[in-house]
């Protein structure tokens, strides 16, 4: 497919000069994010995760790549696409492109998840908070269109602030342009796996975060609709402190399992392959 | 110039984005109203059959003309008591669940659907997130992705946000002509960008919000001109809800599906 043979990476050549891991010195003194303890960066190991309470710490799309695949081909990774001339935008999505060196805050691919292939989308929080774009929106929107033609699971790691302020009702028509190849997706009778990360919120959770067949979450991800400030202006009420953790989704009955970041890739893997009939 | 010229000239000038803001937040049309004079034989129907039925959002089958249609129409209320019991047409979970039902219940009678959106958003409140409203706006819109009758959607009023779109997932969408459509208010959208809520004037001018900025970029297919004259308004909406939806029942339901599909494919 002449869509994506544009360029293609497999893991040995991205770059890792942009890791968190290679930014931040071994000795350096962290403080988790959920619980507050306290330790040293080399502490939270590969995986980056507190040792107290299991907490992921945030990731950038490309080191998550090299703790899940064993081998990653990216799609789409020159797309261009027409941005709106709002004040200031071009600049920071410049911006955002160097740091993270994503074109778009959603990084998608084909990879080996332990031996199954999957079509892989992985959102990157650090590419202006994850928000839905429309190049953001498109690039997902490939990845289950060629999932589709190509009879592949899709397996979607989410991670945004909403939607992209700047590119105003664009970024709502997404959500909806998302939700009709996932459509299409599902008409294919093919597995839609969506793993939910800090934070996830706005616009993705009102769409393809909450569409998947399956929903797995990182512990403590923060994943809802509405911001807590605006929630706790308008309701008058302080709220409580696992308010919209995946803890509280999964006892109320939004999400299917809590995972550590390291049981991850097995897990997907598994799942994939019970999805995989004796035919293929 | 005489007071009644220049009043006149006032009336016919063209709003600034930031008197339509202010104008579409107006009770310019009620929901009732709506339903009363477009419709007839409305027969109500509750609940979302899950435990809930948000009072936010009104529902249930009619005739447009003599077709049997599915009615659905977000209603911010009409006294004080009413409005702090719609949360100012602002649905919880239940409400869009409530939406989902009646558009099965369509699909599986063939009857079109007809929605009417006027919300300054889904509603930010706690047990609303605890009940999922991120997946009850999720699922509208996948849902609506599926159904095969034609679906035409009406912003009367705001149409804010995921909580708008959760019900104008159509195949073609309309506003009012002093309608707003966009991904959050003015006063949110200056506080997140510019850190200062006062500038929403200033925000809504850029934020191409308007059904006139909307219908250049393809977001609407119409825009329907208001009047004083209600009974005049609704005929309109009325005639051209007969003709629309008579020529999208010519498509097939896998037609039906890919144009809707389509229609955001481009954006
Ligand atoms: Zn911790």
């Amino acid at each position: 497919m002449e869509l994506y043979s544009n360029k293609k990476n497999d893991t040995s050549k991205i770059k890792k000069d942009a890791s968190v891991n290679d930014r931040i010195p071994d000795g350096l003194f962290l403080a988790c994010p959920y619980c507050g303890a306290q330790m040293y960066n080399k502490q939270l190991g590969k995986y980056r995760v507190c040792a107290k309470c299991g907490y992921g710490f945030r990731l950038q799309a490309r080191e998550r790549i090299e703790l899940l695949t064993q081998n990653f081909e990216e799609m789409d990774a020159d797309i261009q696409m027409d941005h709106p001339d709002f004040p200031g935008y071009a600049e920071k999505l410049k911006r955002a492109q160097s740091q993270t060196e994503l074109a778009e805050s959603v990084l998608t691919g084909l990879a080996d998840i332990e031996g199954e292939r999957v079509a892989l989308g992985i959102m990157d929080s650090y590419f202006m908070m994850g928000s839905l774009g429309s190049m953001t929106g498109e690039k997902i929107t490939r990845l289950f269109e060629y999932a589709t033609a190509h009879r592949l699971p899709v397996v979607l790691f989410t991670a945004s602030g909403g939607a992209r302020m700047q590119e105003g009702i664009n970024s709502l028509m997404q959500m909806a342009k998302v939700s009709a190849a996932v459509a299409a997706h599902q008409e294919a009778k093919l597995l839609y796996l969506v793993v939910l990360t800090d934070p996830t919120t706005g616009g993705v959770t009102a769409s393809f975060a909450m569409q998947g067949d399956i929903t797995l979450a990182e512990p403590h991800a923060l994943v809802g609709f509405a911001g807590a400030r605006v929630i706790e202006s308008t309701i008058h009420e302080k709220l409580p402190k696992d308010f919209q953790r995946v803890e509280t989704l999964l006892e109320n009955g939004f999400v299917d399992q809590i995972v550590p970041r390291s049981e991850l890739a097995r897990l997907i893997a598994q799942i994939v392959r019970l999805h995989t009939t004796e035919a293929e | 110039m005489p007071d009644i010229l220049s009043g006149l000239k006032l009336f016919k000038r063209e709003l600034t984005p930031a008197q339509v803001v202010k104008k579409s937040r107006e009770d310019r049309f009620m929901a009732r109203e709506i339903i009363d004079g477009i419709f007839t034989e409305f027969v109500e129907l509750h609940g979302d059959r899950l435990g809930g039925d948000d009072m936010s959002i009104i529902g249930g089958i009619a005739r447009l003309g003599t077709m049997p249609v599915t009615v659905i129409v977000v209603d911010k209320g009409i006294d004080i008591h009413d409005k702090l019991s719609k949360r100012n047409g602002s649905p919880e979970p239940w409400g869009y669940r409530k939406a989902q039902r009646l558009m099965q219940q369509a699909n599986r009678f063939n009857r079109p659907i007809i929605m009417f959106v006027n919300t300054p958003g889904a509603f930010p409140g706690k047990e609303a997130e605890a009940q999922g409203q991120g997946e009850a706006i999720a699922k509208s819109i996948l849902d609506s992705m599926k159904l095969t009758v034609p679906m035409i959607s009406i912003i009367y009023g705001e149409g804010g946000s995921g909580g708008a779109l959760a019900l104008a997932t159509a195949d073609q969408v309309w506003m009012f002509q002093n309608a707003t459509y966009s991904i959050l208010s003015p006063e949110g959208f200056a506080s997140i960008l510019w850190k200062d809520s006062k500038r929403s004037e200033e925000a809504a001018e850029i934020m191409g919000l308007t059904a006139k900025d909307l219908l250049e970029k393809n977001i609407i297919e119409y825009i329907i001109p208001e009047s004083r004259n209600h009974p005049r308004v609704f005929n309109l909406i009325r005639k051209r809800l007969t003709d629309e939806i008579s020529s999208l029942n010519q498509l097939t339901p896998d037609e039906l599906i890919v144009k809707r599909r389509n229609r955001f494919r481009a954006f």
